[in-house]
């Protein structure tokens, strides 16, 4: 059975000052059907990024240098625009970080949520409204019927977060990208909408591609997570294994710098230093300036994944030796 | 004191300001890269006004005396500038096309055949002279009418923003009012009010043109006054005074240097509209289109006076424009989008 | 919603004496019924002359409340104004109101084509440009816009002139006549120049507020829900750049009676534009005033027209 999403070595670069500088280099991940990936990295390390890779949205002047993402085997990037356009919003939906901004203004929500429906769909407009109520109750908007006929601005942060995953459900999609669906709201919202998230997914069985930097989200809903640092990956593993038992210095760090994660009274650790500026990225492991053990061949080469269990993976030179070459 | 001393120490206070201003510039880093930047981008503008600008300054500066043209002797009592000396040649007899060795009409030959580029006017005058001359008029009208706008629109609009209250209620109704009419029936009345003249056109497009600037000044330092590190310097007992002079005016100067460049060119065409009202500036390129109006129904046509006159204005807006477009782009490429 | 209103009309009614005020000021304290006296009559006028042309004229009463309260200019001025009685002009005689009401049919005629066919070619082309942003074909439309914008209305109207009335002879070059079957011949020039003379900085003001527009997050939400382009384009962005496109349709709106002041002219259309000129030339103070008086009052009234419609359509602007 193929995968619901495969992402291959995908490379998306920026120019900045003068170069081009690759904000996602080599990602390689897969996501199968019914399953939920976290991808988790520090703001700035490139994981909205492969998101909008994958749609093909990544906006300009950044471009996809190399890399393919096959959608049930089908390769997205030799698409032509109209054949891509029908499958974003249809097999391949998103639901994106600020609720607030994402909807336009000016438009009801509900015809927003119904555009989404007639793009893909041979059906009325009556018909798509009809579908746009069910879909709103089934998110738990509260008065369905009235609130399709709101403008953004008079649902609250919440609501619109709600309408937004109605609308990336409208067309029943296999694949859903979720890019920091949480963030912008409070934390009791966060819970509802995670919820709701889970149990939609278990309903549709989709595959999820959840984009966060929360640990806490990821270990209510990932199956699997992928660590992202600098625009490339370090470690990938299940949940469990990468919660407890993290591998690489960069994940290890990370949990560590979590609240939560160490005997009350203790102090938090933090991982040393910054995100370097993309201009200065380091030449070998990018995780090599802030690296507790750094040794000589972090500095010289990329280090390559490092198959520690079945499904856990390493890019770390430490790590490689540790388990004896 | 005679004219031509004030105009001549006025080059000099300005050549001594504008040294003083690009030193300054020069010394603050992130001015430096944003200059640098706009060398990069607008290198032939730049150089365009440049160029327009050094013939503006020779033609202010002027002294009695010297080489006159032929035998006329008025000429030797006035006082002329660099430029009027580099044309030494009398006038023809009347229109001459350029280049041409006989007038236009009736074939007299020409003091100086060959001899002027953008052929004469009905006078007899040098075409190329006179566009050269409304050079300094432009520059005039763009210069001193914002020499009235920008300190009054800066004066008023930090004022009535930083401090608010009664005073920002008086100001803002005196900018709404002086909204309300159409600038440019408020630019005729008020030149008809005060008189036909150079300094009274300045003043009147000062008056119409203040507002903009004043708005956007105001409107930013309300914002600027709300940041934090204006609340931190007030906190630390810093005099208003201070505040304004080293934190508000500093940050308000790229908007003052945008707003000038683009309200430039503004201001030369709407000189350029009053010279065909017959209230504008003499000597300037508006009014030489003007005067060239019927001489485009003429059998055969007479271009070279409103050719030569449109393409000078047309070059120098041209520069001025593209310099400012980019200026905005470097400078302030969110706020500034478009009110001017 | 409707406390706002009446603020809004209060403010209004403010700024209407405002720009009496103004007025004021200027046609009789700056210059005082002696100079236009002097500038009806001549330089080398009597001082008798000038007494009796102020007492026939009404410029004979002392100007402000303090030197007579009862019978003073500032009183009158504010009287007249506000009840629409604007007199006589001051060099023929003839009523103001009359001149203005024969003067608007003929504006009308040309500025509302302008108006209409600009807004619709700009905004168009404005789209355009921004559809193809950041292509050499949004490069090559701004510095287009530029070069427009860099060229004097006087060159435009004497170039179109020359171009198509005299050496392509496709229109008369000047003349007016308010029956349809003709008007069209004589309307046609002034349009298209008025049209295109003020094109460069509405194409440029609108690609911008289009350009900004598309970088906005539910514009990639579109997009992500498979809309194309186009439709990106035409329902969305045009959809919310309404706002600053009505905004800068009401600020343009004295431009483009600025346009048809030299238009009229100069193509012989007997409108406001033409009326004014001719006050200019004659030094027609009175006219001149209330030609002022009754633009500012239309000015001010379509912004609060748009500043209530904004709050009515949009409300997210905050009712200050």
């Amino acid at each position: 059975m193929s995968a619901a999403l495969e992402i291959e070595e995908l490379s998306i670069s920026f120019p900045v000052a003068g170069q081009r500088v690759r904000v996602v280099d080599e990602v390689t991940l897969q996501i199968q059907p019914g399953e939920v990936l976290a991808l988790v990295g520090e703001s700035g390390s490139g994981k909205s990024m492969i998101a909008l890779g994958c749609l093909r949205l990544v906006p300009k002047p950044g471009r996809v240098d190399a890399g393919r993402v096959l959608l049930h085997g089908r390769d997205l990037m030799p698409l032509s625009v109209p054949e891509m356009r029908k499958l974003r919003g249809a097999s391949l939906a998103m639901i994106f970080q600020e609720p607030m901004t994402s909807l336009s203004p000016v438009v009801t929500v509900g015809e927003q949520v119904a555009e989404a429906i007639l793009l893909h769909e041979k059906v009325t407009r009556k018909a798509a409204h009809a579908r746009c109520v069910e879909l709103f109750e089934r998110v738990g908007i509260p008065d369905a019927g009235a609130r399709t006929h709101a403008y953004p601005h008079q649902l609250s942060g919440g609501l619109k977060q709600r309408v937004m995953i109605a609308m990336a459900l409208s067309t029943r999609p296999r694949v859903l990208i979720a890019d920091e669906p949480t963030t912008a709201l409070d934390v009791t919202i966060q819970a509802q909408i995670l919820e709701l998230l889970r149990e939609l997914q278990r309903e549709t069985d989709s595959a999820i591609l959840l984009i966060t930097h929360d640990f806490g989200i990821v270990n209510e809903l990932a199956d699997r997570v992928a660590v992202l640092y600098a625009g490339r990956l370090v470690e990938e593993a299940p949940r469990e294994t990468l919660l407890h038992r993290p591998r690489h210095p960069y994940t290890q760090g990370l949990l560590r710098s979590m609240p939560g994660s160490v005997v009350k009274g203790e102090r938090l650790e933090e991982i040393a230093g910054t995100l370097p500026p993309l201009t200065e990225l380091p030449a070998g492991c990018r995780f090599a300036t802030r690296c507790a053990r750094v040794f000589e061949p972090c500095h010289e080469s990329t280090p390559a994944s490092l198959q520690l269990a079945p499904e856990h993976s390493a890019f770390c030179f430490a790590v490689a030796e540790e388990e004896g070459g | 004191m005679e004219a031509h001393h004030v105009s001549n120490l006025l080059v000099a206070l300005l050549l001594l300001g504008a040294a003083a201003t690009g030193r300054a510039l020069w010394r603050n880093r992130l001015w430096r890269e944003a200059l640098t930047e706009l060398w990069r981008r607008r290198r032939l503008s730049l150089l365009t006004i440049a160029l327009f600008i050094s013939v503006g300054l020779l033609d202010s500066v002027a002294w009695i005396g010297g080489e006159v043209a032929g035998e006329d002797l008025l000429a030797s009592h006035e006082a002329r500038s660099v430029i009027d000396r580099l044309f030494l040649k009398p006038a023809e007899g009347s229109y001459s096309a350029p280049f041409a060795t006989h007038t236009f009409y009736n074939k007299q030959p020409l003091v100086a055949p060959a001899g002027h580029p953008f052929g004469t006017d009905i006078l007899g005058r040098d075409v190329f002279h006179r566009t050269l001359k409304g050079v300094r008029v432009a520059l005039l009208i763009g210069g001193f009418t914002s020499l009235i706008a920008i300190p009054l629109a800066l004066l008023l609009g930090i004022r009535a923003g930083y401090f608010g209250g009664r005073f920002d209620d008086m100001v803002f109704f005196v900018m709404s009012t002086l909204a309300s009419i159409p600038s440019l029936l408020l630019l005729i009345a008020l030149i008809l009010v005060l008189g036909r003249g150079t300094w009274q056109v300045c003043v009147a497009l000062g008056i119409t043109s203040w507002v903009g600037l004043c708005r956007v000044t105001r409107g930013e330092t309300l914002k600027l006054r709300e940041l934090d590190y204006i609340q931190a310097a007030k906190a630390l007992g810093v005099s208003n005074g201070r505040i304004l002079l080293r934190h508000i005016l500093p940050n308000l100067m790229h908007l003052v240097i945008v707003t000038f460049v683009l309200l430039f060119s503004q201001l030369v065409l709407s000189e350029a509209t009053l010279a065909y009202l017959g209230i504008g500036v003499d000597g300037s390129w508006g009014q030489m289109i003007d005067q060239a109006r019927t001489e485009l129904s003429r059998e055969p046509v007479i271009y070279w006076n409103i050719a030569a006159a449109g393409a000078a204005m047309f070059t120098l807006l041209l520069a001025v424009n593209y310099v400012g477009d980019a200026l905005r782009d470097i400078l302030d490429p969110r706020t500034l989008r478009e009110d001017a | 919603m409707l406390a706002y209103i009446l603020r809004r009309l209060g403010y209004g009614v403010g700024v209407v004496f405002g720009v009496l005020f103004v007025l004021f000021v200027l046609f009789f304290q700056i210059a005082t019924p002696d100079d236009i006296a002097r500038r009806a009559l001549g330089e080398k006028a009597r001082a008798q002359d000038i007494e009796d042309w102020k007492a026939n004229n009404g410029y004979d009463r002392p100007l402000w409340p303090w030197q007579d309260f009862r019978d003073n200019q500032l009183f009158t001025h504010y009287h007249s104004m506000l009840r629409f009685d604007f007199g006589r002009s001051d060099v023929d005689g003839t009523p103001i109101a009359r001149r203005l009401r024969e003067g608007v049919a003929p504006s009308l005629t040309i500025t509302v084509p302008i108006f209409v066919l600009s807004l619709l070619l700009t905004v168009l082309l404005g789209l355009f440009v921004a559809f193809f942003r950041e292509t050499y074909i949004d490069i090559a439309g701004v510095f287009l816009c530029v070069l427009g914008m860099s060229v004097s209305i006087l060159l435009y109207i004497i170039g179109g002139q020359f171009l198509i009335g005299k050496l392509l002879h496709w229109f008369p070059i000047s003349g007016f006549d308010l029956d349809p079957s003709v008007m069209l011949r004589f309307i046609a020039l002034p349009v298209m120049i008025g049209v295109l003379s003020a094109a460069g900085g509405d194409v440029r003001f609108y690609r911008t507020v289009f350009v900004e527009e598309t970088g906005r997050d539910y514009v990639r939400t579109a997009r992500a829900k498979g809309a194309g382009e186009l439709r990106v384009m035409l329902r969305h962005v045009l959809r919310n750049s309404l706002i600053p496109i009505l905004t800068r349709v009401v600020v343009t709106i004295p431009f483009l009676f600025v346009g048809s002041l030299l238009l009229e002219n100069f193509f012989g259309i007997p409108g406001l534009g033409s009326l004014t000129v001719d006050s200019i030339q004659q030094n027609d103070f009175r006219t001149l005033r209330v030609i002022v008086f009754v633009f500012s009052l239309m000015f001010i009234g379509g912004q609060i027209a748009t500043d209530i419609s904004y709050a009515a359509v949009d409300s997210r602007v905050r009712l200050e």
